[in-house]
């Protein structure tokens, strides 16, 4: 290894995924059948190309602003998402775009987003991934983190009052750990024992701060001092993610409270697309890119679970075409008319959040009831 | 509307007087009371905050909610004001009406990030309405000091999305608490704390609502017009008052009573009407609800005007804990009738 000693201490931790407290146990393939390893791939490409779709975009000069993602980290938000019944919620954050995906988001959307045209999901209102797609369940962002924690616990705190097993689900980076909010979320939720599921993302760095920077103590083993389980995961092995967050869930739907999950994983471009990553250690990136997320899954299926190598080259390329598609759908949205920016500032009735999509085919036969 | 407007404001108070039983509270009780109305009507009211439960409130507002409405709608939260805020943006995105209480409106610089970046912004945004109610115990005037004395309302209306009101009268607190609960979008409600208990009033039972945005025409007069709100609506109708007798002037009072919305035509019918505005509130003076007042006034009625438009407020200072030093900075009933002398003699 070519890192530095503090990176390579973080990935010596990293590649031995600890446990504490021993409250949750994932279970690896937990109910995965065949089409459901298909989709996890399918969601994580469809995160990857629209990702470099709009980058391209970007590059063209045709997303105003700048430009974030997730490469590197489709597994987490893929792997959590795809474990939420419809009638959960979840607050999505920047790196997350699969999440969005699995909720039934089509990428048309993201793009028009970025692009700040009428098509996207908050019609050029807001940025990027600060989004959530009211009918699929779902609230989007705010740059200061990590509020949705926040959020999040609010929308559980409803469910619990009204005796209601479903559950919400954030994100946050291990930045936002060292932000007061994080504590208070982490404080109230375990103090109510709120149904809501906090997924972690350690991508070794907040923007240019390596984690030896942000704590002292690791904030999964925080998890406890609150008062609820905490687990550390591979976070470029979706399947891994997935169980982690399927037991978190079912933890959390039966009453039983939060729980957080660190997801180790790398954050393989800079903080945005005008950071030259001049900070990250040398090796540092190649190491990780060995452990591609969907390199390693793809292998996977192929090694494992008997997918035919056709198979998977067909499916990465249906999704490029959609995406493909999808890009020009958002290309041909109109930019908004400029009397809109004055709409919206107040609401005039409360309107219901509706339900996402839950492709995991747990979910395939179920009534959904409240 | 204006005159009208507040005109109107005025007769329906007169209407609500006929047709509704009414007995006099405090101000404080009949902030009570508009919750209790809303929480054994709708189900999906909660009220949220520090020692709000058990305990009943730091000034017992909730003092018995827990008795009535069980400590699961009358939640007690640690010290974590963007937890209060936070977790009552997500209950209201889910369907609920949370009351959150700061224990001093101060604290709101606690919990400012998650009032101003995610509720406000929320609908404008994401198309989500956030119905929910920050009650902030506000104002000076007891030896609270710097921390527990801030009148912080012009921050809010600087917050495009948020709705803000300060009512003075029993009667506008119960109206307007009910009116903010009901409304879909988050409210900020400063109850000024030194009219807890020195205030009551006729108070309407029932769960009539106060709209929101619609001054209320306090006394009308021809040669000034005085536009206040919160505590100094009180001492504005005392020194119209006294200087009736001392001068035989005729003062017009306004008590703008919502901030955000503001009732513009109320404000411009009175301007239009006596030519001569005082704007006086207890908060500092920059950049103030007087500032901006003064501005739609000379944006929209200066050819009506007879004098300059001033303004008696605190002056941009903290406020200081010392008696003699608070009282050299709120303003008093002789720095208000000093103003209103300087402008009828103008």
């Amino acid at each position: 290894m070519a890192s530095t000693p503090l990176a390579s201490t973080r990935m010596n931790s990293t590649s031995a995924a600890r446990t504490r407290p021993e409250d949750l146990h994932p279970r690896r393939g937990y109910d995965l059948l065949p089409e459901d390893r298909e989709r996890l791939l399918r969601f994580m490409l469809m995160m990857r190309f629209s990702e470099e779709r709009a980058l391209a975009l970007y590059k063209q000069g045709k997303i105003p602003g700048s430009f974030y993602d997730g490469c590197g980290q489709e597994a987490i938000s893929v792997g959590a998402a795809y474990a939420l019944a419809p009638e959960d919620r979840m607050c999505i954050l920047h790196r997350d775009l699969g999440a969005h995906f699995v909720r039934g988001l089509t990428p048309d959307r993201y793009l028009a987003n970025y692009m700040g045209r009428s098509g996207g999901v908050t019609a050029g209102k807001d940025g990027n991934l600060h989004f959530g797609a009211p009918e699929l369940g779902c609230v989007g962002m705010v740059s200061m983190l990590p509020d949705m924690a926040l959020v999040a616990s609010g929308m559980s705190l409803a469910f619990k009052m009204r005796g209601e097993p479903r559950v919400a689900m954030t994100f946050f980076g291990e930045g936002s750990t060292a932000n007061g909010q994080w504590h208070e979320a982490m404080n109230f939720a375990g103090v109510q024992r709120l149904p809501v599921v906090f997924i972690l993302e350690n991508n070794q760095f907040a923007y240019s701060t390596p984690n030896s920077l942000e704590f002292a103590v690791d904030p999964i083993d925080r998890a406890k001092t609150y008062g609820f389980p905490g687990i550390s995961v591979d976070g470029n092995d979706v399947e891994a993610v997935f169980a982690a967050a399927s037991e978190a869930v079912d933890h959390a739907r039966a009453g039983d409270g939060p729980a957080l999950i660190e997801c180790r994983t790398m954050r393989m471009h800079g903080h945005g697309a005008h950071d030259d990553m001049s900070y990250v250690p040398p090796g540092l990136l190649e190491e990780w890119r060995e452990r591609d997320p969907i390199d390693r899954y793809a292998e996977r299926l192929l090694d494992e679970h008997g997918f035919e190598p056709e198979a998977i080259e067909r499916l990465r390329a249906e999704v490029r075409e959609q995406v493909e598609d999808c890009a020009r759908t958002a290309l041909a949205s109109p930019m908004p008319e400029g009397a809109s920016a004055h709409e919206g500032v107040f609401a005039d009735a409360w309107r219901e959040l509706g339900d996402g999509e839950a492709p995991w085919s747990r979910w395939a036969d179920r009534q959904v009831s409240r | 509307m204006s005159t009208a407007t507040a005109t109107n404001g005025r007769n329906a108070a007169t209407t609500a007087d006929a047709s509704s039983p009414q007995r006099e509270l405090t101000y404080l009780d009949a902030i009570s009371e508009a919750l209790r109305v809303e929480m054994r009507r709708d189900e999906t009211v909660f009220v949220i905050g520090e020692d709000v439960g058990a305990f009943g409130g730091a000034f017992k507002v909730t003092d018995g909610f827990v008795e009535e409405f069980g400590a699961a709608r009358v939640l007690d939260t640690p010290l974590a004001e963007n937890a209060i805020i936070g977790a009552a943006v997500g209950a209201a995105l889910e369907g609920l009406r949370p009351v959150c209480e700061m224990q001093f409106a101060d604290f709101i610089a606690c919990g400012f990030d998650q009032l101003v970046n995610v509720a406000a912004k929320m609908h404008y945004r994401q198309g989500l309405a956030v119905p929910m109610v920050i009650r902030l115990p506000s104002g000076g005037g007891f030896s609270g000091g710097p921390f527990h004395s801030q009148n912080p309302e012009a921050w809010f209306m600087q917050t495009p999305g948020l709705k803000v009101v300060a009512p003075s009268t029993a009667a506008d607190a119960k109206g307007l608490l009910i009116a903010a609960i009901r409304d879909p979008n988050p409210v900020c409600f400063l109850e000024h704390k030194a009219l807890y208990r020195h205030v009551k009033g006729e108070v309407p039972e029932g769960d009539a609502a106060v709209p929101l945005g619609e001054a209320r025409l306090v006394c009308e007069g021809s040669d000034l017009s005085v536009i206040a709100y919160g505590s100094a609506v009180l001492i504005a109708e005392r020194a119209a008052e006294e200087l009736a007798g001392e001068l035989g002037a005729a003062i017009e009072v306004i008590d703008l009573r919502s901030l955000v919305p503001l009732d513009r035509e109320a404000i411009l019918s009175s301007a239009i009407k006596t030519g001569k505005i005082l704007v006086a509130h207890e908060a500092t003076r920059s950049a103030g609800v007087g500032a901006e007042v003064a501005a739609l006034i000379s944006e929209e009625a200066f050819e009506h005007l007879d004098a300059p438009v001033r303004r008696l407020t605190a002056p941009d200072v903290p406020i200081p804990f010392s008696p003699p030093l608070e009282q050299a900075v709120l303003p008093q009933l002789e720095d208000m009738k000093e103003a209103c002398r300087e402008l009828l003699a103008y």
